[in-house]
C-alpha cells in the first residue's frame, strides 16, 4: 500500500511529459475569436474606400433584413480566393456591406474590376479602428449583423464554397 | 536572374502593398507629455499583437500592432487610464489579448492551485514534524529509562 503510494510522483511526472508531448504536436490554433458575438455594433462611420460607392455608417446596417459584414483589403490573397463565393451570396439576396481596410482607392478599384463587386457600400478603415472595435484580429473576417444592429456570428478567414450555405443559415437564423 | 529576382519581387509586392498606407498617427509618434508615453509604453508591453502572437504590441512592426498602439495613445491622451484600455481591449478580444493575467472566471484555478498546493505541503510538513517530535520524546524517555 505505502509502496504503491511512491509511485505517485513517477506516474504524474509520466502524465506531464505525455500532455506536453501531445499538445507539442497538436497543430498551432491561430484564430482570436471576437468577444464581442451577441453585442451591439460599435457607433461608427467610415468614408466611402473608393469613388461612386457610399461609405458605410452604423446605421446602414440597421434595419431590413440580417447582412454580411466583409473585412477584407485588395492586398489580401485570401480575399481573391473569397470573391466567387460572396458574388454567389449576394446572388441569393444578401446583402453585404464592406469595409477595406488600410487600402487605397485605386487598389480598391483595381480589386473590384478583376474579381468582381459583390458589395453595396464600402467603408475605408485607413487605421483598423472599426476591426479593434468589434474584436477582429485579421483579413478577412466575415461577421452576421441582425435587423437591430447586433453582432451575430463571426466567420475567420476566407469564405469558401462551404462556408456559404453555413453563412446562409445563421442568417436565417437571426431574421 | 534577372527573371528570378523579378518574380520574387512579384511574390512580395502584396507585402508591400499592405504598408503602403502610411501609418496611423501614433503607431509610431510618442506622445508628447513623457509621463503619459511612460504609461503607453508599459501598457504597450503587456498587450499582445494579434498578427504575431508571440510579441507584444510594442515590440511589432505589423501594421495591425501600429493601429493598436495608435488606439492606446489616442485614449491615453483623451484622458483613459492604462486599465481602462486594457478591459476595452479585452472586452473585445478576451484574456488573451493580455500578457498581464486578470483574476476571471476561467484563470482563477491558476492562482488558487500554488495557494493550495503551498497550504497541503505545510499541512504535511506540519504532521510529520509533530510525529516525529513524539517519537523523539518517546526515544528519550526509553533511553532514560
Amino acid at each position: 500500500m505505502m509502496r504503491a503510494l511512491y509511485l505517485v510522483p513517477l506516474a504524474l511526472f509520466l502524465f506531464f511529459a505525455g500532455l506536453a508531448a501531445f499538445m507539442l504536436n497538436q497543430p498551432k490554433q491561430q484564430d482570436v475569436p471576437s468577444q464581442m458575438i451577441a453585442q451591439p455594433l460599435p457607433e461608427f462611420s467610415l468614408q466611402p474606400a473608393i469613388a461612386g460607392m457610399p461609405g458605410v455608417r452604423r446605421a446602414d446596417l440597421v434595419g431590413g433584413q440580417p447582412r454580411l459584414l466583409n473585412i477584407w483589403a485588395s492586398w489580401c490573397l485570401p480575399c481573391i480566393a473569397e470573391a466567387p463565393h460572396l458574388e454567389a451570396l449576394q446572388s441569393q439576396g444578401v446583402e453585404i456591406i464592406g469595409i477595406a481596410v488600410r487600402d487605397r482607392p485605386e487598389a480598391v478599384a483595381d480589386f473590384l474590376g478583376r474579381y468582381g463587386n459583390p458589395y453595396t457600400r464600402i467603408g475605408a478603415d485607413d487605421i483598423s479602428s472599426l476591426m479593434i472595435e468589434i474584436g477582429a484580429s485579421g483579413v478577412p473576417e466575415t461577421y452576421v449583423i441582425d435587423a437591430e444592429g447586433n453582432i451575430r456570428y463571426q466567420h475567420i478567414g476566407d469564405v469558401r464554397a462551404d462556408t456559404v450555405p453555413l453563412l446562409l443559415e445563421k442568417l436565417e437564423e437571426v431574421r | 536572374m534577372r527573371l528570378v529576382i523579378a518574380l520574387l519581387a512579384l511574390i512580395a509586392a502584396p507585402l508591400a502593398a499592405q504598408n503602403a498606407m502610411p501609418a496611423a498617427p501614433y503607431a509610431y509618434t510618442q506622445l508628447d507629455d513623457p509621463a503619459l508615453e511612460a504609461q503607453a509604453t508599459e501598457l504597450m508591453e503587456t498587450l499582445r499583437c494579434l498578427k504575431c502572437q508571440s510579441q507584444s504590441i510594442n515590440d511589432s512592426d505589423a501594421p495591425m500592432a501600429g493601429d493598436m498602439r495608435h488606439q492606446v495613445r489616442a485614449r491615453l491622451l483623451a484622458g483613459e487610464s492604462p486599465e481602462q484600455i486594457r478591459s476595452w481591449l479585452i472586452t473585445r478580444y478576451g484574456d488573451y489579448v493580455s500578457y498581464q493575467p486578470e483574476m476571471s472566471a476561467t484563470t482563477w484555478p491558476l492562482f488558487a492551485i500554488p495557494l493550495v498546493l503551498v497550504a497541503l505541503v505545510g499541512l504535511a510538513l506540519l504532521g510529520r514534524l509533530r510525529r516525529r517530535a513524539d517519537a523523539g520524546d518517546a526515544g528519550d524517555m526509553g533511553d532514560a529509562a
